[in-house]
């Protein structure tokens, strides 16, 4: 792609017209009627844009202005697909572009412009369908009064007005100078969901054909005119610094441009990427590596198990545990571990920035955009408005590009050097720099009846909070909710339940990874489900059930993932079962796994997933069951492989090869199934994930009476 | 030092140190980003080239290793974006975020170029080495059947022009095929 087709100049334009008089309709709009990241251009006269979402050209291009962050989870199509289905409008001649950061596209639930939390559709089906509505209302009336009809007579369909009895036909485009005239209704009805033709069919997503011709522009991909490359030199060891530095024989590498200190380290600066690396290992550098130079798993382990002994505070309680779990008939008790885990995304953290004294380009892959322009107003100095936030695709993002750091270090070095310059990290930086899934310990207790029920449930979690750094605000009496989400949620009838949390800190930064609290805690939940199961001698499919008896969207996912899945049938010889059910962000996602083992080396071999998903009105199935079959790989990468441990305060993970992904040899066959639902629409970005790690291991138990407690799962404690 | 090779069909020299691996010179040099940084290490697949018609990790190739030779990247695979991998990657919805696919497509279009009948389990050896991080695997196996089909249905050579521009080009410049590989490679199918 050339330099000029990558260009990202947007120019913004206050609306007027229609847009003044409606309470939805808010800041900017831009336009253009090109595709992707080609050059946008001002609207032509007549353009008609009723809202923040869509602008309807003369020669009738409808673009969708995207204001959530596409990561692979398909938010153009579906955000697309919302505004179509009301709009009534030809979905062979959609074009997108992505939002500008203004608050007209804050996400109704976090009041930010950001994609997370598996919150789009959460949140933009209700706006996004009412944009859609709204703009064909205002069509509508347009045509009306070209026609001098009523409105009730005239219909919209395919991009365009049709009036019954006179068989008159107006297309958006001719309408749009006309509808821009005309108020923004105060409120529309929407359509009944059985008249859809759109939302809910399977919808092939739009961006395929960029992704697939090398067109779609990732952050990466940014190139300005006499743009700088750069990469950063960071400590190795958290939180230390930079305590001298010599740039002379950085500065001595052919190609190198500059070599400067930003906040999270020096900054190499070239004429391309190849030759700032190479400048980056000629640079001498002194760390002053700080209070974590003595850490490493071990400690973190016994820190964690040393806070787990004290109560800590109540995240659920529900009859007494202690009493009932004292007359218990038999108790059963574990200890879970999981560890740091990195995000990994394809697309190494990377920002591009231009500083320049009345104005910040930012052009990031990035997951909130809200933050980031307030981040690049505090380094510049600049008023909010003078700083623009470009949106590209994001090359997988999974909770990692909600942070600030890759954005802080591109305009911190654009402001030193006073050109463009965009930041590249290196696998083994993205690696060794994350911010990552807090590592957890969990020590779970179960009381059981004489009938093998349990009576008495009680969990301790010890781990990092995410939420106390991110954002402080939502810790109360030192709960992170979502330090404990997917544990204290449990959803199975005891009538004694005891959730506390100890917030533990050993110093390595934390942040959201793909399901984020319930990627470990379903994991530890569900496995000791199927202990209790086990003590009691339940067929851990039928004690769920029984447990899930008053919980009817949990039990219809597990039931299903059980029939489909062949629950209790024979399985070839070799061949074992787990199940396992978690809710997470309101989606309900039971999964079966089936599995055989290698007993000489232990090597698990993961054949089929069968997956059930509740995730109510459903917006595109063929999104859904991508985001089950990424959000199984997700899981179960981590399952088998993934650990980021550490010694002396550093790392020792840092590319592929010592921090391994699932690869296509052991993808297994995953069926996605989803429960017809009329409730209120959930997401599916990250939900799939939780269920696999303890689905597999629960096989595992099946198929060997070994209990996986601490991932990843160990061949070496497997043979045999 | 002055590098010159066949570039989607047409002569291109770069003045670069001749140690830079092809995928900085491709990105950063020429601007040509289709091709994709993962890991630098030929650990991930994303920076897959063809270089003579072989699937080659760009990220560890010396751009002087290159000189004289053809080089395709995603971009030049074929002429509209219709090579029978990438419709079959549109038409089975195969990216989620998209970063790694032009890797997969051009190692993809090795193997079938290779191999017009894959089986499950030769496509997983072939395409073992690259990484997708959303997981989209199951389709991936999907669409290169239905690829193979597809170029069946053309006749085992379906209509992409590169290889022709190639040999144009490379005629028009003056160059030559290295030893290893030579013109055309012996691909079964050209399809490239």
């Amino acid at each position: 792609m050339s330099a000029t087709a990558l260009k990202f100049n947007r120019r913004d334009f206050l609306k007027t017209g229609a847009t003044g008089a409606a309470g939805l309709v808010v800041g900017f709009y831009f336009s253009g009627a090109s595709r992707a990241l080609a050059e946008l251009a001002p609207v032509p006269e007549g353009g008609f844009a009723p809202n923040a979402w869509i602008r309807i050209l003369p020669d009738d291009t409808i673009t969708m202005v995207i204001d959530r962050s596409e990561m692979g989870q398909g938010v153009i199509t579906s955000i697309s697909m919302l505004i179509a289905e009301e709009l009534e409008c030809d979905w062979k001649k959609i074009a997108w572009e992505f939002a500008p950061a203004d608050p007209a596209y804050f996400n109704p639930i976090f009041k930010m412009q950001g994609t997370g939390g598996s919150m789009s559709t959460r949140g933009g089906w209700e706006p996004m369908l009412k944009a859609g509505a709204s703009a064909r209302e205002m069509l509508i009336a347009a045509a009306a009064q070209k026609w001098g009809v009523e409105k009730s007579d005239c219909r919209a369909q395919d991009s365009a007005v049709l009036h019954k009895k006179t068989g008159k036909r107006a297309s958006y485009g001719s309408l749009a100078s006309a509808a821009g005239a005309l108020p923004v209704p105060a409120d529309v009805a929407l359509k009944d969901s059985k008249s859809y033709w759109l939302v809910g069919k399977p919808t092939k997503r739009l961006d395929a054909a960029v992704k697939t011709n090398g067109r779609a522009g990732f952050g990466i991909d940014v190139r300005e005119p006499n743009m700088l490359h750069a990469v950063v030199a960071r400590c190795p060891v958290f939180g230390g610094k930079v305590g001298s530095f010599d740039a002379a024989k950085a500065k001595a590498v052919p190609g190198v441009k500059d070599v400067v200190q930003i906040s999270t380290g020096i900054a190499v600066v070239a004429d391309n990427t190849w030759n700032a690396m190479q400048g980056r290992q000629a640079l001498e550098i002194k760390w002053d590596e700080g209070a974590l130079a003595g850490l490493d798993s071990a400690g973190i382990s016994k820190m964690f198990a040393e806070r787990a002994e004290k109560p800590g505070v109540v995240a659920r309680k529900e009859g007494d545990a202690e009493t009932a779990m004292a007359g218990a008939a038999k108790k059963v008790e574990a200890v879970y571990e999981a560890p740091y885990l990195a995000h990994s995304t394809m697309e190494p953290m990377n920002c591009t920035a231009h500083v320049q004294a009345e104005r910040c380009d930012v052009w990031a892959p990035t997951q909130f955009q809200t933050i980031n322009l307030g981040t690049a107003a505090k380094i510049t100095g600049l008023k909010p408005e003078q700083v623009h936030i470009h949106t590209t695709y994001l090359g997988g993002g999974f909770g990692r590009r909600a942070e600030q750091d890759f954005v802080v270090e591109a305009v911190e070095t654009s402001k030193a050097v006073g050109a463009p310059v965009q930041v590249t990290w290196s696998r083994e930086d993205d690696t060794q720099h994350d911010f990552y899934r807090p590592a957890s310990y969990a020590r779970f207790a179960a009381g059981l009846d004489a009938e093998g029920w349990p009576v008495a449930w009680t969990v301790r979690i010890a781990s990092p909070s995410i939420m106390a750094v991110f954002f402080p605000g939502s810790i109360t009496n030192g709960l992170d909710s979502s330090s404990v989400e997917g544990a204290s949620d449990m959803a199975y009838a005891v009538p004694n339940i005891l959730v506390d949390y100890q917030l533990t800190d050993p110093g390595v930064p934390v942040g959201f990874w793909r399901s984020v609290g319930a990627s470990q805690n379903g994991f530890f939940s569900e496995s000791f489900v199927d202990e209790v199961a086990a003590a009691g001698k339940k067929d851990p499919y039928e004690f769920r059930r029984k447990l899930l008896a008053k919980a009817p969207r949990h039990l219809a996912v597990l039931e299903m993932a059980a029939e489909k899945a062949g629950w209790g049938k024979p399985l070839p010889k070799g061949r074992y079962r787990g199940i396992a059910m978690v809710k997470a962000f309101d989606t309900y996602v039971a999964e079966v796994a089936e599995i055989s083992l290698d007993h000489k080396d232990g090597t698990v071999t993961v054949h089929r997933v069968v997956c059930a998903i509740d995730c109510g009105k459903v917006v595109n199935p063929l999104t859904i069951e991508a985001q089950m079959q990424g959000g199984i790989v997700y899981g179960l990468t981590a399952a088998l492989k993934g650990e980021i441990t550490l010694d002396h305060g550093r790392v020792q993970q840092g590319n592929f090869d010592d921090y391994q992904m699932l690869r296509i040899n052991e993808m297994p066959a995953v069926e996605v199934h989803i429960v017809p639902s009329e409730e209120a629409p959930t997401g599916c970005g990250e939900p799939g994930v939780p269920p696999i790690a303890p689905a597999v291991c629960n096989a595992i138990f099946a198929a060997t009476g070994k209990r996986i407690r601490k991932l990843p799962i160990r061949p070496e404690e497997l043979t045999g | 030092m002055a590098v010159s090779f066949v570039l989607n069909g047409k002569p291109q020299t770069v003045d670069v140190n001749p140690q830079m691996p092809l995928l900085w010179v491709l990105r950063d040099t020429l601007n040509l980003t289709g091709t994709k940084f993962g890991c630098g290490m030929a650990l991930c697949g994303a920076c897959t080239v063809h270089i003579n018609g072989e699937a080659t990790r760009s990220c560890v190739t010396p751009v002087s290793s290159v000189a004289g030779k053809k080089v395709t990247t995603i971009e030049g695979l074929s002429a509209e974006g219709n090579h029978p991998v990438q419709q079959a990657w549109i038409a089975l919805d195969v990216p989620q975020c998209g970063y790694c696919q032009s890797g997969q497509i051009m190692q993809a279009a090795d193997l079938l170029a290779k191999n017009p009948h894959p089986s499950d389990a030769q496509i997983d050896e072939a395409m073992s080495g690259n990484i997708c991080r959303c997981g989209t695997y199951q389709r991936i196996r999907e669409a290169i059947h239905q690829a193979a089909k597809m170029r069946a249905g053309a006749g085992e050579r379906p209509a992409t022009t590169t290889e022709d521009e190639n040999e144009v080009a490379m005629a028009a410049a003056g160059l030559r095929a290295g030893e290893d590989g030579g013109l055309g490679a012996g691909v079964a199918g050209g399809a490239e």
